[in-house]
């Protein structure tokens, strides 16, 4: 809260500074720019009308509204605001490690003491590496500089989660712009964040097969934990009171699952946990999805792809000769995203750590090259996402009545020399920080460092 | 997918039946002949000296060659992302299933050293480890297409030196992180315990069951998927798998076998030769080294004699390899049973098929060469029992999944390929450098007028 006060006066600067009028205006027209709509055909010469944070028309040849301020956009192009399909930025530090995390977690701090180490977990029961309890919407840092950054690149909002745990919280929706994180939030529990930690050698659980075993018995653990407290709700007298439990109390509130998959292997591993326990699974990783299409659209079970191909480590060694499968995994990767679009999979991007949008961008041209439609490309920027964390009925896309998170461009956005103009998230312009005082990234690098 | 495609190739030129010609056929059960298999819908249809040939029939010429029923090995550890859930002394809820691996290239190997069923055990870190899971080594399928269909559920334990070591002083992880038990006697405490725990279980579902019947609200208790394989064990429904070394301990599981109930299947047993008469008269079966002793104090009292002693006395003996490199010739390991207790050539042999079948208790389905069952086959181009003989083909469930003529002439195409991308991948890292030089040219540039 402290943090947000402080920066009143500066945001006041910077809006005195942008230009003569004392506030940003409620209303603005978008006149004669191409306007990609993603969930309608894109009109070459077309307006958007925005008012109150919201899109109020889109159209051709729009009549001005007269509280409007019009922005000729000829040679512009509109793109629906990009979208990180997961992500942590605006979440410093992503989150505290479970009640019993050992050595996994670079967040965690060291004991200082033998006496102060927490004790090895010993089973399911003691509900290890796990907080799903704990919230993004919680922990929203609106002045993490990674949010001018990627506002700069494109991206108007992320689907952002802890990552610290096996069960590692509840994810959030958050615009990428506002002095309060309440105002960021657009949706939230997005879900719930597991990955495949495993606890060190003495602690449960130390192998892969022991995570999977307490993922699943959580889940079951969630559903009885519910069946219980119906039951005990109905009948308190002559039953034992089931016991309060925030895992499962956070579990029960956690409307999907994220699981990690990169193979096919894991992708398959997934697929088939999902089923198991019923899940409404959402995969991330997805390098090697292009071999499993068949499973995934059968299952109806989307995929966040990871814009971070795989490359041979820098640090491999140059003498030693990788197998054909592994070269495989590396070089087809980025045919991921169209394999996907080509058997009807749904599908999302996510930045997965890169730090800068051109980087990101890059990333997107390789799945191009690889064979994916632009529009492909851009619907998995922005409707995709919005309707697989299910909120493409307030976002995602260019239709009167949605949040007016819009990305404008020099042109085409695969076009090397195209350059974001400005953004509008919730219904306000943000300008581009003039590129010699764009110093973020390096507080980024340097965050990245200290961890 | 081309080194899939090569390997996989053989498995789809499946017709409706397969003859194999021509070749002397070690039954194992029913002698050794020369003459023809018939295979039909993944079967063994006929088996004998003059069989006709049905029409449409694919007819394999054996001539000179050897074929034997696919080996089996009892006690494996490949084909699977993790082996031991070490951190805790009872991990039942742990199973190999969850983490399958059809992609381990140790699989392809060990076929193509004849062995067409291994069984997955966990490791032995803990008294009672998880899960196992017996494969048939379909090289190609997913995680669901290994699994053996038709045997029991099987569970790992293990006792002495392995599940002990975690208890002692000098285990490196810190005396906060002992575990217990440290002692022998610990183990078996550990196990009654863990057993006595899931008859208590069981009796908390036979409450509820009882006040659900007489009308009464009742919550039933929660899953616990640690003890659900224990109840398991103790209705005869799964396979226990002890390991074990020296004759005391060995005696102790008999007797802890005999007060929950169940037969297990001795693994290493290296001392079981002092106590066969025991072992014979409990009904449990024996699982063992041809001629490894010696790794550890509890294996200096291996002799190899072992299998042919405890096979006079009745025994159920396999012969296993627990290791990826000697599971591609467990046809010498059972050939060493023939020099050291000279066992005939069908006993011999059936200590890597028929019997790891029956303790498996899935010899009505493999294990030997009969009308019936499964045509899992290995041809040999000469004696089996001989080091100087190699395997030509394999067949599993009538399909050819290893064939050494086809991989031979198909290893330049996959080293094409591999070359192929390494060019590939050199190339983008090439240009992607020459990229990143030349804007960090252009940003030079640009610095220049400022200075």
């Amino acid at each position: 809260m402290l943090s947000t006060k402080l920066n009143l006066p500066l945001l006041a600067i910077l809006c005195a500074a942008r230009a003569a009028h004392a506030a940003p205006p409620d209303a603005y027209l978008l006149h004669n720019a191409r306007v990609v709509c993603v969930s309608s055909p894109t009109l070459e010469r077309g307006d958007v009308v925005i008012r109150k944070g919201m899109i109020e028309a889109v159209g051709v040849d729009l009549k001005a509204p007269a509280d409007a301020w019009v922005i000729d956009a000829t040679g512009l192009t509109v793109y629906p605001g990009f979208i990180d399909a997961l992500s942590t930025w605006a979440l410093p530090g992503a989150a505290p490690p479970g009640p019993t995390a050992r050595g996994t977690s670079a967040a965690q701090p060291a004991p200082t003491a033998p006496a102060n180490a927490p004790p090895p977990s010993k089973g399911p029961e003691d509900r290890p590496l796990s907080a799903t309890f704990y919230r993004a919407a919680d922990h929203i840092s609106p002045t993490d500089p990674v949010i001018a950054t990627m506002r700069d690149g494109g991206f108007t909002t992320a689907v952002v989660f802890p990552t610290n745990n096996i069960f590692a919280g509840q994810g959030a929706v958050i615009d990428l712009a506002g002095d309060r994180p309440g105002s960021m939030v657009v949706a939230a529990p997005a879900g719930q964040y597991l990955s495949m930690k495993t606890n060190g050698f003495s602690s449960f659980p130390g192998s892969l097969m022991g995570t999977i075993a307490y993922i699943r018995q959580l889940y079951l653990d969630a559903d009885h934990y519910k069946l219980a407290q119906s039951i005990y709700a109905s009948h308190p007298q002559g039953l034992q009171r089931p016991a309060y439990d925030e895992n499962l109390e956070g579990l029960n509130a956690s409307p999907r699952a994220l699981l990690p998959a990169h193979r096919a292997v894991e992708i398959d591993r997934m697929l088939h946990l999902a089923e198991q326990l019923k899940l409404k699974a959402v995969l991330y990783g997805g390098e090697e999805a292009w071999r499993w299409t068949g499973p995934l659209k059968q299952s109806g079970v989307p995929v966040l792809v990871s814009l971070k191909w795989p490359e041979r480590p820098k640090e491999a060694d140059p003498a030693l000769e990788d197998p054909l499968r592994i070269l495989e995994y590396r070089e087809k990767a980025p045919g991921t995203p169209a394999a996907l679009a080509k058997a009807g999979v749904r599908f999302a991007f996510f930045s997965d750590g890169l730090a800068k949008p051109a980087d990101i961008r890059k990333s997107l041209k390789r799945a191009l090259d690889a064979g994916l439609s632009k529009d492909d490309a851009i619907r998995a920027l922005t409707l995709s996402p919005a309707e697989i964390y299910g909120i493409a009925d307030r976002t995602g896309s260019i239709e009167p009545g949605k949040i007016a998170n819009l990305t404008v461009t020099s042109g085409d956005w695969f076009d090397d020399k195209t350059k974001v103009k400005f953004t509008f998230v919730d219904g306000q312009q943000y300008d581009p920080q003039p590129e010699d005082t764009k110093k973020p990234e390096d507080a980024v690098k340097t965050t990245e460092a200290t961890n | 997918m081309k080194l899939f495609g090569a390997l996989l190739c053989c498995s789809c030129c499946f017709a409706a039946s397969t003859v194999i010609q021509n070749a002397t056929v070690m039954t194992v059960t029913k002698g050794t002949y020369t003459g023809s298999i018939v295979i039909e819908n993944g079967k063994i249809a006929a088996a004998g000296p003059n069989l006709p040939v049905p029409a449409g029939a694919t007819v394999v010429d054996a001539k000179g060659k050897w074929v034997i029923p696919g080996i089996i090995d009892c006690h494996s550890h490949i084909a699977a992302e993790s082996i031991n859930e070490g951190s805790i002394s009872v991990a039942a809820m742990v199973g190999i299933e969850d983490v399958l691996n059809p992609e381990d290239i140790a699989i392809y190997r060990a076929l193509a050293g004849g062995v067409t069923s291994a069984n997955i055990l966990h490791g032995s870190a803990d008294s009672i480890g998880g899960k196992c899971e017996l494969i048939k080594l379909r090289w190609g399928k997913d995680a669901e297409g290994l699994k053996f269909q038709g045997g029991p559920p099987e569970i790992k334990f293990a006792l002495g030196e392995n599940p002990k070591r975690r208890g002692e002083s000098g285990f490196g992880t810190g005396p906060q992180n002992l575990r217990y038990p440290a002692t022998r006697m610990g183990v078996e405490d550990v196990i009654r315990e863990a057993f006595t725990e899931a008859k208590a279980y069981q009796a908390s579902w036979k409450e509820y069951e009882d006040k659900k019947a007489q009308g009464k609200v009742a919550i039933p208790p929660a899953r616990d998927l640690k003890l659900e394989p224990l109840v398991e064990v103790m209705e005869g429904k799964r396979i226990v798998n002890v390991h074990c070394y020296r004759q005391d301990e060995i005696l102790m599981i008999l007797r802890v076998a005999h007060d929950f109930n169940f037969k297990p299947i001795l693994q290493h047993v290296l001392e079981g030769y002092k106590v066969a008469d025991e072992i014979a008269a409990s009904g449990a079966t024996a699982s063992t080294f041809s001629d490894w002793w010696s790794y550890k104090v509890e294996a200096y009292d291996a002799i190899p004699w072992n299998a042919a002693l405890m096979a006079r006395k009745g025994i159920i003996v396999s012969l296993n390899s627990d290791d990826a490199e000697l599971m591609r010739h467990l046809n010498t390991e059972a050939a060493k049973a023939m020099k050291y207790g000279d066992l005939t050539r069908d006993e011999a042999l059936a200590m890597v098929t028929i019997n790891p079948a029956k303790q498996l208790h899935v010899d009505h389905l493999v294990g030997s060469i009969e009308p019936g069952k499964d045509a899992d086959l290995a041809i040999y181009d000469g004696d089996p029992l001989s080091t100087l003989s190699k395997v030509t083909q394999v067949y599993i469930d009538g399909d050819l999944y290893f064939d050494r003529d086809k991989d031979l002439a198909g290893r330049p195409e996959i080293e094409k390929e591999r070359k192929l991308l390494i060019t590939k991948a050199a190339d983008r890292a090439k240009q992607d450098a020459k990229n990143a030089k030349k804007d960090t040219d252009k940003d030079k540039d640009k610095e220049k007028p400022s200075r």
